[in-house]
């Protein structure tokens, strides 16, 4: 395989794999503060409308992505007015949220299925980027995939270092013990569920702004869904959302450029892999039986203080 | 961060009130139009003009009256067995999976069997009973992974719906596809006997309307009167007291996936006999999705998501009509739906909550 040929191929796969990363580490956040939110689909969706709408009528792909991120954090909000505010249960308001999502995407994005615009540039790092091999796949991305790599860093240390990362992981394994310690469980929760909003308005913002150059309905394709199988399938530990989206991206793109490895199987079956990818990938890590697996102990369970 | 000298508190009641029970979703419709309306009025439409054409004429004509009863029958039959599941705590919202698996599984027997004329009376029972099994089965993939393995319910049975679409999707494209089609997309149309009658001769509402009122019956009686009924309804509050009453908790997931795959895929194998009459890329609208929306706005009881379905149809066919008459797009009947799923479930809070006013100690 040409060198060209294989810088090509790493760098879609790294492309396609950011998104998932951007959604999966918000989500793990979200998780490790006991919040299992479902609506990743619909505040990805959210995200890629109102960044391509932002970036559309200011011409900048920073403005465009904050758009994104706020349209994220908007959703979440929602989210956590239901479950937080009304102790909703967590999966039905998810699964709203990703419906309403859907909808309110098509809705606001109705006048601008069709319109283009140029993609996110990539950076070029003097003499990294040049470096043979490896410089322009690793040190010729666009601003996306830096912002991803830190945010995981960035998450990894705050979950371990930080006190406020303690007092997170302290709501996500038992509510009524922080609460007795006199810990906001709400707004604790609020925030982390703000924070996986952000990013998954963030990771929506990066596909209309640099993985494709446009809007259509619906184009996150379950992108949203596989990030939250990423989170399980890192069993919630961050620099592990690396290792399996890049996984995850590997087999999208191993649908694309199966015609050019000369694969000759339906074009169907090919879109499948992904999804039969993530349920294999999901069985094998329970096979494993969860060995040394963070899943928070509180995941999914409301908690209303009731003195 | 607030500084309000008041706050909201959530206080358990003891025993949910009976006449919030039944007021909580009237409340929750109410609250949901208004958001409704919000949205229609920022899309620069009239939004009285717009629920004339959404909920009142399809009301007042019976040709649309026909179409509605055909629309809620697929979204009844899956919400009963969804219901049943979520009353257990266990989530399938892989139902639209299962509704295209039975869909295509039914289809396929009337595609092999097209042009057949002597001893056709079995194909239509067998259509019937292979679409609810594939979907029974399908459903059963996910609920063997979480009883065996602990894998999550909720990402196989979405994952697989997205397997069930391209499958359906290779197969009209691909095997199935009518070679007098000209090139479409689609099978042969379905012969006489594998379509479901009308209910009576020459009307518009097919035979599986009576199916769906059969279950609906059936599921109440099962739901009120039997042990199986109360270890569903105890499971997902008290999961040890289903286990006194004979269901062990993975004996009662593995039945309940398969029950509310099954339903998921007879609704399947009905629309595609009794409404499309052959198979197409997509037959379905997101039925499996909307259900989930009518088990809930049914409060998970049989009688309540017959009036439930019925609501959710009426969106649908407004919204067509609201798209012709008014331009008015078809994602505004999704993002709607949305909006009545979380109206619901927020008024679900004061049926087990009381809200009361605290003042804040100093």
């Amino acid at each position: 395989m040409s060198s060209v040929f294989f810088q090509a191929v790493a760098a879609t796969i790294i492309a396609s794999s950011i998104p998932l990363i951007l959604a999966a580490i918000g989500e793990l956040v979200a998780e490790r503060s006991g919040m299992l939110n479902l609506g990743v689909e619909g505040m990805m969706l959210m995200g890629a409308v109102c960044g391509f709408i932002g970036a559309y009528f200011s011409g900048s792909t920073l403005i465009g992505a904050l758009c994104g991120v706020a349209a994220g954090m908007a959703m979440a909000a929602l989210y956590g007015l239901l479950t937080i505010g009304f102790a909703v249960n967590q999966v039905a308001a998810g699964l709203a949220l990703t419906i309403f999502g859907q909808g309110l995407s098509g809705l606001v994005g109705a006048h601008f299925v069709g319109l283009k615009r140029d993609g996110a540039p990539h950076l070029h790092l003097p003499w990294l980027s040049d470096l043979p091999y490896i410089g322009h796949m690793l040190f010729g991305e666009d601003g996306f995939a830096y912002v991803a790599v830190g945010l995981v860093a960035g998450v990894a240390w705050f979950l371990r270092y930080s006190r406020a990362g303690l007092d997170l992981r302290a709501v996500g394994d038992n509510p009524a013990s922080a609460h007795a310690l006199g810990m906001p469980v709400g707004g604790i929760r609020l925030k982390a569920v703000l924070f996986g909003g952000a990013c998954a308005g963030l990771s929506g913002a990066y596909l209309t702004l640099a993985y494709t150059p446009f809007w259509s309905p619906g184009l996150s394709a379950g992108r949203g869904w596989i990030a939250l199988a990423l989170v399980v399938f890192a069993s919630w530990k961050p620099w592990r959302v690396v290792l399996g989206a890049l996984l995850f991206g590997g087999a999208t793109i191993l649908q694309l450029q199966a015609q050019a490895l000369g694969i000759r199987l339906p074009s169907q079956m090919l879109s499948a892999l992904p999804y039969v990818v993530t349920i294999l990938a999901l069985i094998l890590l329970n096979l494993r039986r969860n060995r040394g697996s963070l899943t928070p102990a509180a995941l999914g369970l409301p908690f209303v203080a009731d003195t | 961060m607030s500084v309000s000298p008041w706050r909201f508190k959530l206080v358990t009641r003891a025993n949910p009130s009976r006449a919030l029970v039944l007021l909580a979703p009237v409340l929750a419709v109410a609250l949901a139009l208004v958001f409704g309306a919000l949205m229609i009025l920022a899309l620069g439409k009239s939004p009285l003009q717009a629920f004339d054409v959404y909920f009142a004429q399809p009301l007042a004509d019976p040709f649309s009256l026909a179409e509605i009863v055909v629309k809620a029958s697929p979204l009844v039959m899956i919400a009963l067995g969804l219901a049943f599941c979520y009353r257990a705590n266990l989530w399938n919202i892989g139902a639209e999976g299962q509704f295209v698996i039975g869909g295509t599984l039914g289809g396929g027997i009337a595609v092999a069997t097209h042009g057949m004329t002597h001893m056709t009376f079995w194909i239509l029972p067998t259509m019937l009973v292979v679409g609810m099994v594939g979907g029974a089965l399908y459903a059963l993939i996910p609920a063997v992974l979480k009883v065996t393995l602990g894998v999550s319910e909720i990402l196989v049975s979405l994952m697989l719906v997205y397997v069930a679409q391209l499958n359906l999707d290779y197969l009209v494209r691909g095997p199935w596809r009518d070679p007098k089609g000209f090139n479409f997309p689609v099978t042969a149309g379905f012969d006489t006997a594998a379509t479901l009658p009308p209910l009576w001769p020459g009307g518009a509402v097919h035979s599986g309307v009576a199916i769906t009122v059969l279950l609906v019956i059936i599921m109440a009686v099962v739901l009120a009167r039997t042990r199986f009924g109360f270890a569903v309804r105890t499971a997902g509050l008290a999961p040890r007291a289903a286990g006194f009453a004979g269901f062990e908790h993975r004996r009662l997931t593995l039945a309940l996936f398969a029950l509310s795959g099954g339903l998921a895929g007879l609704a399947g194998v009905v629309e595609v006999s009794g409404v499309i009459n052959q198979l197409q890329p997509s037959i379905s609208p997101g039925y499996g999705f909307a259900a989930i929306i009518v088990a809930f706005l049914g409060r998970l009881s049989p009688v309540g998501i017959l009036v439930a379905g019925l609501v959710l149809a009426l969106t649908y066919i407004g919204g067509e009509a609201a798209q012709i008459a008014m331009k008015l797009p078809l994602d505004l009947t999704t993002a709607f739906q949305g909006v009545v799923l979380m109206c619901v479930l927020a008024a679900d809070v004061l049926t087990h909550y009381r809200l009361t006013i605290a003042r804040r100690a100093s």
